[in-house]
């Protein structure tokens, strides 16, 4: 048994301790702001800055493997399978498939988003890479994985280098897209596949 | 290449207890507190426990203001979260009554001037919230006043 444990105080209880003079009778302090801030200069390097420069000319350019042939956007200038350089610029659609969501329900600080909101990894199409952005302009509650979106530009003279410029994503009213591909899960065939080609097992199933 | 300013802040705020509240509350106060512990030494800043027992410390006594340097080195080149602008000493300084040291910035003005057992008082903040930052940094103390009218006249 320990000391502490000797002598403890009521559980829940506010601790009584004994102050000075010059402290009592002043309103006590219960909380610090202890913000924790990272300064950093971001260098977005040499193929997201095609990208970004592409954005505030209103496209959207990604960059096709030469190997494998998968189109990256936002590219990164190499293709992290191949290890090869992406040379060839590619214009892709403002339209794309939901394959996957996220329904925030909680402020946090520094966002001016009115709640709830969604956010989503959009797969344009002719892309092999989901790009992240907010889905609008639909219930939070609609929102699904196959949706078909497009995307909703600021005014012209208010494009710049910024995934900003396009505001956010709203369905097109296609019907939904249940079969597309979901970067990451390409051993599987879509919806609800096993990343690394792992068939589920059933847990009650017979081996 | 396309640059720009990327700025990551989680905007904590932590309870503090009882026992380092009194300590912010103090600085508020413009007045340094610590915890006696169990065996009579002065623990500042405060601590909630007694480093050899274990036991809840709950007596807060009044330090200070006059302290001295125990240790120190002297900072160059301050960069911009450095509480000073100007080249200082960050020390340890043991408030007049306290045992145990804590750290401070020296606003001393060259290095010459900072030595272990340099008396130091504290420079407080104009607005003060109950944070550390209300104890700006620490100076010599200054047992002949007069000097700065002396070498104007």
């Amino acid at each position: 048994m320990t000391a502490a444990a000797s002598t403890p105080h009521s559980e829940g209880a506010p601790l009584a301790i004994t102050l000075p003079a010059s402290l009592q009778g002043v309103e006590l302090v219960r909380s610090v702001r202890t913000p924790a801030q990272l300064d950093y200069q971001f260098t977005a390097g040499a193929a997201t800055s095609r990208f970004l420069r592409g954005i505030a000319q209103k496209k959207i350019l990604g960059e096709r493997c030469p190997v494998c042939g998968k189109v990256y956007v936002p590219p990164r200038g190499a293709c992290p399978r191949d290890g090869v350089p992406t040379s060839e610029q590619v214009e892709l659609p403002h339209v794309g498939t939901v394959t996957s969501f996220c329904v925030v329900n909680v402020a946090f600080y520094g966002s001016s988003m009115e709640l709830p909101y969604t956010s989503a990894n959009i797969l344009l199409d002719g892309s092999h890479l989901s790009l992240m952005h907010l889905i609008q302009e639909i219930p939070a509650d609609q929102v699904r994985i196959g949706m078909r979106v497009e995307a909703v530009w600021v005014p012209d003279d208010e494009l710049k280098p910024t995934l900003e410029s396009i505001k956010w994503f709203r369905p097109t009213g296609e019907p939904d897209d249940v079969n597309v591909d979901i970067p990451g899960e390409d051993h599987g065939t879509g919806l609800g596949s096993w990343v690394g080609g792992v068939a589920p097992i059933d847990p009650r199933g017979t081996h | 290449m396309l640059t720009a300013p990327l700025i990551i802040e989680y905007p904590f705020k932590r309870t503090t207890g009882p026992v380092i509240g009194a300590f912010m509350t103090g600085l508020r106060e413009r007045i340094l507190v610590g915890s006696r512990a169990a065996d009579g030494r002065v623990i500042v800043p405060p601590a909630e426990f007694d480093p050899v027992t274990g036991e809840d410390l709950t007596e807060i006594v009044e330090v200070g203001p006059g302290a001295e340097v125990t240790t120190w080195a002297w900072v160059t080149e301050p960069h911009a979260k450095h509480p000073l602008d100007r080249p200082f000493a960050w020390a340890l300084i043991k408030p007049d009554g306290a045992d145990t040291p804590m750290l401070g910035a020296v606003d001393a003005g060259s290095i010459d001037a900072v030595h272990t057992g340099l008396r130091v008082v504290p420079r407080w903040a104009d607005e003060r919230e109950g944070r550390i930052e209300d104890l700006a940094c620490w100076v010599p103390e200054r047992t002949t006043p007069a000097n700065v009218e002396y070498k104007r006249s």
